[in-house]
């Protein structure tokens, strides 16, 4: 590993610190889930280490729960992920095209929320140990989370995990903001995805949609739209 | 008929990791079409926007005290602070204000 590599995992390390403590708390929750679907401590942790997906793995602990058929389990989990499906086309073009295949195997692991969220921030192509650097630390996180939740059930104060359980959305405010206050398009795209997302939790018949096809939909139709109102220009991109 | 939990957890993992290495590994050269390329500009910034918010209002025991981590996480944040920092302090405002709610 030369210098330069060395940096950028230790650089993702001391990113994925907010991301591992927040997981961690998350992860806690999912575990009860886990737990009141039947599944064993040593089930639920290999769960969230092969997934790191809060959204999907949930969907997936009521499948089993309700004992639905596999064909039924493949079809909840491509919807509730779909979006990593936009993500990971985004993050493609963060690669320069000198990545190898092994590399890109293992970035696409991690492609998370949050781990995407954090390196689309980071300016120019992203190198692959960011990357590896952000997963060595939350993976574990997520996944110690997850057995905690299962084994320990409600040992913590509710305080404790209600005050905890906003630190994710701390992080997606810290990644979005900042380039909003430089960039007007951005800023009022962000004010509109947010209300739009209210109106879309709210209000009959897309309030009967899950979370997963609500961020899916208003992600195609109002990044489309900005597209094409306010298409943007090359030096912007590059970024 | 009992499935098998390590099936199901298999069947999770393999859709999860399709769908995730499919548009790494398919698209490896930048992409040319100036709507496309503004698209997926625009992606993460929306997709965030939309799963922070209402959500971050019903992830705490108070729509209030989401609220609060809502507005001093744009505070923090469009004043520079790091990502640590932001999502600490975020949480530190929902304890806190908890306490008096």
């Amino acid at each position: 590993m030369n210098q330069d590599d060395r940096s950028w995992f230790l650089r993702g390390m001391r990113d994925g610190m907010p991301i591992a403590l927040g997981y961690l708390a998350v992860a806690f929750t999912l575990g009860i889930a886990a737990r009141n679907s039947g599944l064993t401590a040593f089930q639920a942790t290999l769960a969230s280490l092969l997934n790191n997906a809060s959204a999907g793995e949930y969907a997936g602990f009521t499948v089993i729960r309700e004992q639905l058929s596999y064909v039924e389990m493949a079809v909840m989990i491509f919807i509730t992920n779909m979006r990593y499906l936009l993500m990971s086309c985004a993050l493609s073009q963060k690669l320069a095209s000198s990545v190898s295949m092994p590399e890109r195997l293992l970035v696409g692991f991690g492609v998370t929320d949050e781990i995407f969220g954090v390196s689309v921030a980071v300016p120019g192509y992203l190198n692959p140990r960011y990357s590896y650097g952000l997963m060595a630390v939350a993976i574990p996180g997520w996944a110690l989370g997850t057995c905690l939740g299962v084994v320990m059930g409600n040992v913590l104060p509710a305080s404790v995990v209600s005050a905890l359980s906003v630190g994710l959305y701390g992080m997606f405010i810290a990644v979005i903001v900042p380039p909003a206050r430089k960039n007007r398009v951005l800023a009022g795209l962000i004010v509109i995805s947010m209300a739009a997302s209210l109106l879309f939790a709210k209000v009959p018949p897309m309030s009967g949609l899950s979370t997963g096809m609500r961020v899916i939909i208003l992600t195609v139709v109002l990044s489309a739209a900005a597209a094409i109102l306010f298409p943007v220009k090359e030096e912007d991109d590059a970024a | 008929m009992q499935r098998n939990v390590y099936v199901y957890i298999f069947i999770m993992f393999a859709v999860t990791y399709l769908i995730r290495v499919l548009p790494l590994t398919l698209i490896r050269r930048p992409i040319r079409s100036r709507f496309l390329r503004s698209f997926l500009f625009y992606v993460p910034y929306v997709t965030l926007a939309v799963m922070t918010f209402p959500d971050i209002l019903y992830a705490t025991n108070s729509v209030w005290s989401g609220l609060l981590a809502l507005i001093a996480g744009v505070a923090l944040a469009f004043s520079g602070q790091s990502l640590l920092t932001v999502a600490v302090l975020s949480c530190a405002v929902v304890f806190v204000s908890e306490l008096f709610l």
